[in-house]
């Protein structure tokens, strides 16, 4: 029975459409794969000796404070990126297995998802270095079973989390409360829980207590997921009551309104454009690496460009690029209605101008690090608005990979990402204003670099229609093949 | 209002659809019926520039449909749920179809309103998201969105399927009145014989993606397609 199971789950698996893509992707998801991996190894490797370095601390305490941090994180990302994988199931309920197998089954799946397997990348180099560093034998294997076990009691609470999103939303903010009184030192929560990880490492019969944990909500999870498992429990999507929206307060924008409100509304209403949204947020701060001087060799003055690109582009790089695939699920209707590409593409022109000014604006906390820094968010907007928005939605045109906005799956890497031709397309969004400010910096100096990326920006700004009438004859030309590339559901 | 010329559609050289010429006159109600490959969809995909043509054209109200635009603001079209975006409230729908078909909320409102009977009390205000509502329901919503802005040329893919049979007699009362006024004309394609040879007034039958039959609908019409599609599967027996 088991192997019927696994080799169902094997054919899913690699009968997949995402999986039957061309050689080259499954070669560079191999690569990007092997990155992580390589990443979190030598972060688990390197991180005692630079801990030991830095701090001048015991790195296993130091480690303990974070690990809570650690764990909460974990669940976050857990739900906003794992699902449970429901759908396989409808097809067996009415076969002779027990439902109990049934969720069994489902449950040891998780077990192996790359959720779990990729903290192992971490703990296990750094329990490593633990052993060779000396520690006894022992009570370091029974710490890192501990994190095991505690991450797998984060994969068993996921199963239930992800049906009630008032609780997620509670415990993310109590978490995030304690978070933020830690960090400013008021109360330190880590105070209260890294004795308790450190009490394992020093009595490995503690061990009992996570394992214990790790139990019951396996237990708890598996009451849970068979109780629901019916058609119209747990199987079915979740319905809440909604209101119509009226939003005429956007008709200002005249025909432009149209799709504005409708884009706002497929931004709040779906899970996966909300995901993105949410995404986009955190490239806001994404330039402390670079202004905080943590990493060295993002110090050179050209780096400065780079990061406000990703600090304002947030939006632009996460939900711009994905033009046209948000409207995949009805791409025929937008083409067989009485619509005007230039107006379609002006909508989702406007909505990612108004992103952009938007986080420049939030983004301008880094003030704090000087005006210097502010400027290079402020120059790099304006490049994002001129040109990079521009060569986003004509980098649209050319991907073709249906976007399902109801789940997250595959809401990182979509195999799109590297499409030849937008893969070409990144070297004007990044590598051109790397170079203007490069040009004008080393020639005169940071100013010059500045005004050379904004001129960049303001040119393309001016140049907006004309660019505009070659992204819409590039849209109408790719149409056919667009469409039938939106019909390939996966 | 309608013109095919040369029509047809080849995948890796196998022809799915090879039409000579059709026309279809204002105000027909045109009956398109074949089994399951014979080029219903394909016909219909063409006829919305939703596919490219392997050779020949389509003339929609003098309009080459595949160079030109203009079409698209007589001509409406209801072939799948692709047509529906699932994320928005029947309502929200109807009035996103009104806004780019120039009506406002009020004449939208206006023309719902005759239709309170086919809705049946299940798509205003029930408070859901299209993607929430049964394949029936949605079939209606996308349907009634068809007739938004009085276009001249609907285009309806197997509007009777997944319809229960109170929703397929008003579809059919909507469809007959249609034709009396004469001013919109309607294709269809159907499984349905009975149904197709009640509402419509032209029955063409595709077969292998070539036209095998063009019937003016009268009396007997009914008994001649169901001898054509039985006689069909006897010679295959035989």
């Amino acid at each position: 029975m088991l192997k019927l199971f696994l080799t169902l789950q094997w054919k899913s698996f690699i009968r997949s459409a995402s999986f039957n893509k061309n050689l080259v992707f499954k070669i560079l998801m191999g690569f990007a794969a092997l990155y992580f991996i390589a990443v979190f190894s030598i972060m688990g490797a390197a991180s005692y000796h630079i801990i030991e370095d830095q701090l001048q601390r015991n790195p296993l305490e130091v480690i303990n404070e974070i690990l809570i941090f650690y764990l909460v994180a974990d669940l976050v990302m857990r739900y906003l990126l794992q699902k449970m994988p429901v759908v396989n199931i409808k097809p067996l309920l009415p076969l002779p297995f027990s439902k109990s197998r049934i969720v069994h089954f489902s449950l040891w799946k998780t077990v192996l998802s790359f959720f779990n397997i990729i903290h192992a990348f971490f703990f296990i180099p750094f329990t490593i270095v633990l052993l060779v560093e000396g520690y006894p034998p022992v009570q370091a294997l029974a710490w890192l079973a501990m994190v095991a076990f505690l991450i797998y009691a984060n994969n068993f609470i996921n199963v239930f989390l992800n049906d009630v999103d008032a609780i997620f939303y509670t415990v993310l903010l109590i978490v995030a409360a304690l978070g933020l009184l830690t960090f400013y030192g008021i109360v330190d929560i880590s105070v209260y829980t890294a004795p308790a990880f450190m009490a394992v490492y020093e009595q490995p019969l503690w061990l009992i207590i996570p394992a214990l944990i790790c139990l019951s909500l396996y237990v708890i999870a598996f009451r849970y997921f068979k109780a629901r498992l019916y058609l119209d429990a747990g199987l079915s999507a979740k319905q809440k009551e909604v209101h119509s929206e009226d939003l005429s307060w956007l008709d200002r924008f005249g025909s432009l309104s149209v799709f504005l409100k409708n884009d706002i509304k497929l931004i709040k209403r779906n899970k996966r454009s909300r995901t993105t949204v949410l995404m986009s947020l955190a490239f806001i701060f994404y330039g402390l690496l670079f202004f905080t001087g943590g990493i060295e060799v993002y110090e050179g003055p050209v780096w400065r460009i780079f990061a406000g690109l990703f600090v304002t582009g947030g939006f632009l790089f996460s939900f711009g690029q994905f033009v046209p695939s948000w409207d995949s699920s009805y791409y025929p209707l937008m083409m067989s209605q009485n619509i005007r590409y230039r107006d379609y593409l002006n909508s989702k022109w406007w909505l990612i101008v108004i992103a952009t000014i938007l986080t420049t604006v939030i983004a301008s906390f880094y003030l704090y690090w000087g005006l210097e820094v502010y400027l290079a968010i402020v120059v790099s907007a304006i490049y994002n608005i001129g040109v990079n928005a521009h060569i986003v939605l004509w980098g649209g045109a050319y991907v073709k990979t249906p976007i399902d906005l109801t789940s997250n799956k595959k809401a990182f890497g979509d195999k799109q990402a590297f499409n030849a031709k937008t893969l070409l397309l990144t070297l004007p969004k990044l590598l051109l204003p790397l170079g203007l400010y490069a040009a004008g910096h080393y020639t005169q100096g940071p100013d010059l670099g500045y005004i050379f990326v904004a001129l960049a920006g303001v040119l393309g700004f001016v140049f907006k229609e004309k660019v505009f009438d070659i992204i819409t004859r590039v849209y109408k030309t790719e149409k056919y093949k667009t469409l039938h590339a939106y019909k390939q559901k996966n | 209002m309608i013109e095919i010329k040369g029509l047809s559609k080849s995948y890796k050289q196998k022809k799915v659809l090879d039409i000579s010429s059709l026309e279809i006159p204002k105000g027909q109600s045109f009956g398109l019926v074949g089994n399951n490959g014979a080029g219903k969809t394909t016909l219909f995909s063409l006829l919305l520039d939703l596919i490219q043509p392997t050779t020949g054209q389509v003339l929609n109200n003098d309009v080459p449909v595949q160079s030109s635009e203009s079409w698209k603001s007589f001509t409406s079209a209801f072939i799948d749920e692709s047509f529906l975006i699932g994320y928005l409230t029947p309502e929200e729908y109807f009035y996103f179809i009104g806004e780019l078909r120039n009506q406002n909320k009020a004449d939208v409102d206006r023309l719902l309103s005759g239709f309170e009977d086919f809705f049946n009390g299940e798509i205003l205000g029930v408070k859901k998201y299209l993607r929430d509502l049964s394949k029936g329901n949605q079939k209606k919503v996308g349907i009634v969105a068809t007739l938004i802005g009085s276009p001249e040329v609907i285009i309806l893919d197997e509007p009777f399927a997944n319809l229960d049979p109170t929703t397929q007699i008003r579809l059919k009362k909507i469809l007959k009145t249609l034709q009396e006024e004469r001013e919109t004309t309607v294709l269809i394609s159907s499984h349905d014989l009975m149904h197709v040879t009640e509402v419509c007034e032209r029955i063409v039958v595709l077969e292998k993606g070539e036209i095998v039959k063009d019937i003016k609908t009268n009396p007997q019409t009914l008994r001649e397609l169901e001898t054509f599609f039985s006689g069909e599967i006897l010679n295959v027996e035989a």
